[in-house]
């Protein structure tokens, strides 16, 4: 799925007028199949404090070669910055310089991952080292090359940094599977969840449902859910419902075609999980669709219908599921796909742009009622992604889209279904009300 | 096997063809595609296409990946010659295990009906534990074939051995012979259309404008009710973006009906008052419909729900060649003769399934099972058989509204009818009985008689 652009690039006489021109080139992200390891290796543990030695250790029981400095390394998979215990801005030097000096020896794919708290606190100082990690962490994305990373983890204050939710974190930012998730930041406020025990198959034992199923990002999500071991309950529309039953036989799923925004569809949808006897440990509300029109041309079925599909089905879903009381599982995951539209909005989309901002608050507000019930919520939100909604676009706004970003190129669907598959995952638990974007670090927004 | 009596002493025979005592054949559920008018979204999507979407539908919706079956039996009228393995192909292209066995069936309108009798009969028998019942037609992809005569010099030039005998046979080519020959809409023996033939009866039995417009009305807002109602969530699979029967008019009404212009009897001197209109008649449709099949044994090793047993079948023709009978009431014959095995007067059943090819046939039909004279002269009955609790009759739509891809209906009615069985027995706690009747071309006609299962 590469693009016309990008195709032209990596030709040789692309490559020379690239070169000449100052063109973008986007490098070729390694994805689940071309990097299976869980981590990029040689693995680099930066920090003096007793969360950067607990973080050592356990990537050496997974069997990483972990070193503290750099020193005779020529190429280096992983970086790991840890930052817990710094009280002062000048206490970012020692680690920042020593990465400095190895940023030309990273390998392509590599990873870069700040780990320290968030800046919520009394003491002045403490908050402005603490906040000067997410700038640094954002320009150094910026600055990446060959299709490596860098992103962080905020651990709360209070949580060891071998919490469930750190340690998941971290899987997944190390992994192939983050490759479009860069200059983001995961903020851990628990230690919540439980470790994975099969890292191929973290979800294994999970039943997982997926809305708008059928195709598109929908398909990808189930399809990774599926490969991660997840039991899935598939939901699309009935007019799409010959698709959503290839993809049930695919993945050996169980079909429910419903509308969302039907009168009752919840109801309906939880006396279709109490007829199967499914619990479901994770929902995933991906049905959405997209109306665009300048609001001086808006008509009130285009921007009803958003509203209706993006944001009210989700708010009378999760109602029906948690009022049910036999629907959701023990440590029940809810993940919404919001869109960076829903963070910097988007001329002709002052429909999509407010449903999925109401996505962003949804779950917070919701991680709060999951709590109580042992679960949690979060959102995604995608950049530009390659898919047929995209491929409709006009060309010349369709391939800038594409390039503002620090990747300079569109992600593909699996990479939302990637960073959706984790936060379904059992050790996610920490990670409440959060919006993970997947934009390979748009320009938009923060 | 039949329990061996302890105290039957003498030395047992060896047979070596002894069949088991038949056992019940279970319908398991269904699946079908919404049904399409003609040159709908349906258009250019050919028969292996719909029935595979079908068969894909009632795979997922029942956990049959990879499984091998007992039988798929399928069929469609409308067919291409190189159809011949249409439901082997389409079953291909499923997931199902590649080595379950089909067979193509036809019996015009009720080849559906036909199929599920097939499999039924073999779960019956033993000679298998579970199977498929489908059938499948498209009036927008029907074949269209060559003249007989073109077709006759084209074999005698492709069988020539020299060049000069080829161009002699090619020779006797007239450009009339190049014209494309479409399905013929008529009886091959009378040169009437169905609906012409209909309209005969209809004139015949004095059904009414009226009684025929009410009851294609009852059909659509029966149907759009259970859709409403969400019956038919588990029976139908969306497909091309329709997820309900296209030529479903929920906001029918008799006014509107009754503004349409008659289309059958019109120019026959035999019809008076032509009634049946577009309205009141089945369009042509495109469309595939399934049915899983199953012994107790095979439902409780799949975990799935019995939901009616498959009790018993007949089916009847009619002269219509010789005007003695019309051509779509051989079901009136049928239905009394399979009540009979059983038992059973015709008001002894929960639910009735009379196939609406047209209004009037339904209704012609019904007539005659209260003619005295019919039920007597035709039937050889001592008096009628009685009118029907027309409240139990189609209560859930038929074709008038669903639309009639031909070989799809008797699948319909089934996994609708038995879906309707197990519900209403579930409510009432009693055991429900359905029948359904369905005519078909060329004077046949076919009959079946579920019975609810309660778990």
């Amino acid at each position: 799925m590469t693009d016309t652009y990008t195709r032209f690039i990596r030709s040789a006489p692309g490559t020379a007028l690239a070169k000449q021109l100052g063109l973008p080139r986007p490098a070729r992200l390694l994805r689940r199949e071309d990097r299976p390891e869980p981590v990029l290796g040689p693995v680099v543990v930066l920090g003096e404090s007793a969360g950067a030695d607990r973080i050592a250790g356990r990537l050496l029981d997974q069997g990483a070669d972990v070193r503290r400095r750099f020193e005779e390394l020529r190429r280096v998979g992983t970086v790991i910055v840890v930052l817990d215990e710094i009280t002062a801005p000048a206490e970012l030097s020692p680690a920042v310089l020593a990465l400095a000096g190895a940023m030309r020896s990273l390998a392509p794919g590599a990873r870069v991952v700040t780990v320290s708290r968030p800046a919520s606190d009394e003491d002045p100082s403490r908050a402005a080292a603490r906040g000067g990690v997410e700038g640094f962490v954002r320009s150094l994305a910026h600055e990446m090359r060959g299709g490596a990373t860098a992103n962080g983890i905020l651990v709360a204050d209070g949580i060891g940094l071998d919490a469930p939710g750190v340690l998941g974190a971290l899987r997944f930012l190390l992994s192939a599977r983050s490759a479009f998730v860069t200059g983001q930041f995961l903020t851990v406020s628990s230690d919540a969840g439980s470790a994975t025990e099969d890292a191929d198959r973290p979800l294994a034992g999970r039943t997982a449902l997926v809305t708008g199923a059928a195709r598109g990002i929908g398909a990808a999500i189930a399809r990774t859910l599926a490969a991660d071991g997840a039991r899935l309950v598939v939901l699309d529309v009935p007019g799409a419902g010959t698709e959503l039953a290839r993809l049930a036989n695919e993945l050996r799923a169980i079909p429910i075609q419903l509308d969302v925004t039907s009168d009752g569809a919840g109801e309906r949808l939880v006396s279709f999980l109490r007829e199967k006897q499914l619990q479901l440990d994770a929902v995933v509300l991906n049905a959405g669709i997209t109306r665009d029109k300048l609001l001086a041309n808006m008509t009130a079925d285009r921007w009803d219908a958003v509203l209706a599909v993006n944001i009210t089905s989700q708010i009378r879903l999760m109602d029906a599921l948690i009022t049910a009381g036999d629907a959701l599982g023990e440590q029940p995951r809810v993940v919404s796909l919001a869109s960076t539209s829903g963070i910097a909005g988007n001329r002709g989309q002052t429909n999509y742009a407010a449903s999925k901002a109401g996505v962003i608050a949804f779950v917070d507000a919701l991680a709060a009622r999951m709590e109580s019930i042992g679960g949690t919520a979060n959102a995604v939100a995608p950049g530009f992604i390659e898919t047929e909604m995209t491929a409709r676009m006009p060309a010349l706004t369709r391939e800038v889209a594409r390039r503002v970003n620090s990747l300079q190129q569109g992600g593909l669907p699996v990479d939302v279904a990637e960073a959706i598959s984790f936060l379904c995952s059992a050790e996610a638990g920490g990670i409440r009300g959060e919006t993970l974007r997947v934009c390979g670090q748009n320009m938009v927004g923060k | 096997m039949p329990d061996r009596n302890p105290t039957d002493d003498h030395e047992e025979v060896p047979h070596v063809t002894r069949p088991d005592a038949p056992r019940d054949a279970l319908i398991l559920g269904g699946n079908r595609i919404p049904f399409a008018r003609s040159g709908g979204p349906y258009a250019g999507i050919s028969n292996q296409d719909l029935l595979t979407a079908a068969l894909e539908g009632l795979v997922a919706r029942y956990s049959l990946q990879g499984e091998k079956l007992g039988e798929i039996a399928g069929g469609a009228v409308l067919k291409l010659a190189s159809d011949l393995n249409l439901t082997r192909e389409s079953a291909l292209g499923t997931p199902l295990d590649p080595r379950t066995p089909t067979t193509d069936m036809s019996r015009a309108c009720a080849t559906s009906l036909e199929t599920v009798m097939h499999v039924s009969n073999r779960i019956r028998l033993g000679q298998i534990d579970s199977g498929i019942a489908c059938g499948v037609d498209s009036a927008s992809d029907s074949p269209i074939e060559v003249t007989p005569r073109l077709r006759r010099i084209l074999h005698r030039a492709f069988a020539a051995k020299t060049a000069m005998q080829r161009v002699k046979a090619l020779g006797a080519l007239r450009p009339a012979d190049l014209a494309p020959v479409p399905p013929r809409n008529g009886e091959p023996r009378t040169g009437l259309s169905m609906g012409e033939h209909q309209a005969l009866t209809t004139a015949q039995w004095g059904i009414t404008r009226q009684a025929q417009d009410e009851l294609a009305l009852a059909s659509h807002q029966n149907l759009a009710a259970a859709y409403d109602d969400g019956f038919f969530d588990d029976l139908v699979t969306g497909y091309r973006g329709l997820s309900r029967d296209q030529n479903l008019r929920p906001d029918s009404t008799l006014e509107k009906l009754g503004s349409l212009k008659p289309v059958f009897g019109v120019r026959s001197p035999e019809v008076a008052e032509p009634t049946m209109t577009a309205g009141n008649s089945t369009p042509l449709s495109d469309g595939a419909a399934s049915v899983l099949i199953g012994s107790a044994d095979w439902a409780a090793e799949h975990g799935l729900t019995p939901q009616a047993r498959v009790v018993d079948a007949r089916s009847a023709a009619v002269d219509f060649v010789h005007g003695d009978e019309g051509l779509l009431m051989a079901p009136a014959y049928a239905v009394p003769e399979l009540l009979d095995a059983h038992g059973l007067a015709l008001q002894d059943l929960d639910f009735y399934e009379i196939h609406e090819a047209f209004a009037s046939t339904v209704l012609s039909t019904l007539k005659a099972w209260e003619s005295e004279e019919f039920c007597r002269e035709r039937l050889g009955r001592d008096g009628a058989l009685g009118a029907i609790d027309r409240d139990r009759l189609n209560v859930l739509g038929s074709s008038l509204a669903a639309g009639h891809p031909f070989a799809a209906t008797g699948g319909r009615l089934v996994a609708t009818l038995a879906k309707l069985l197990h519900q209403r027995a579930q409510e009432t706690g009693e055991v429900q009985r359905g029948l359904i009747s369905v005519c078909a071309a060329a004077g046949q006609g076919a009959v079946v008689l579920l019975e609810s299962v309660v778990d």
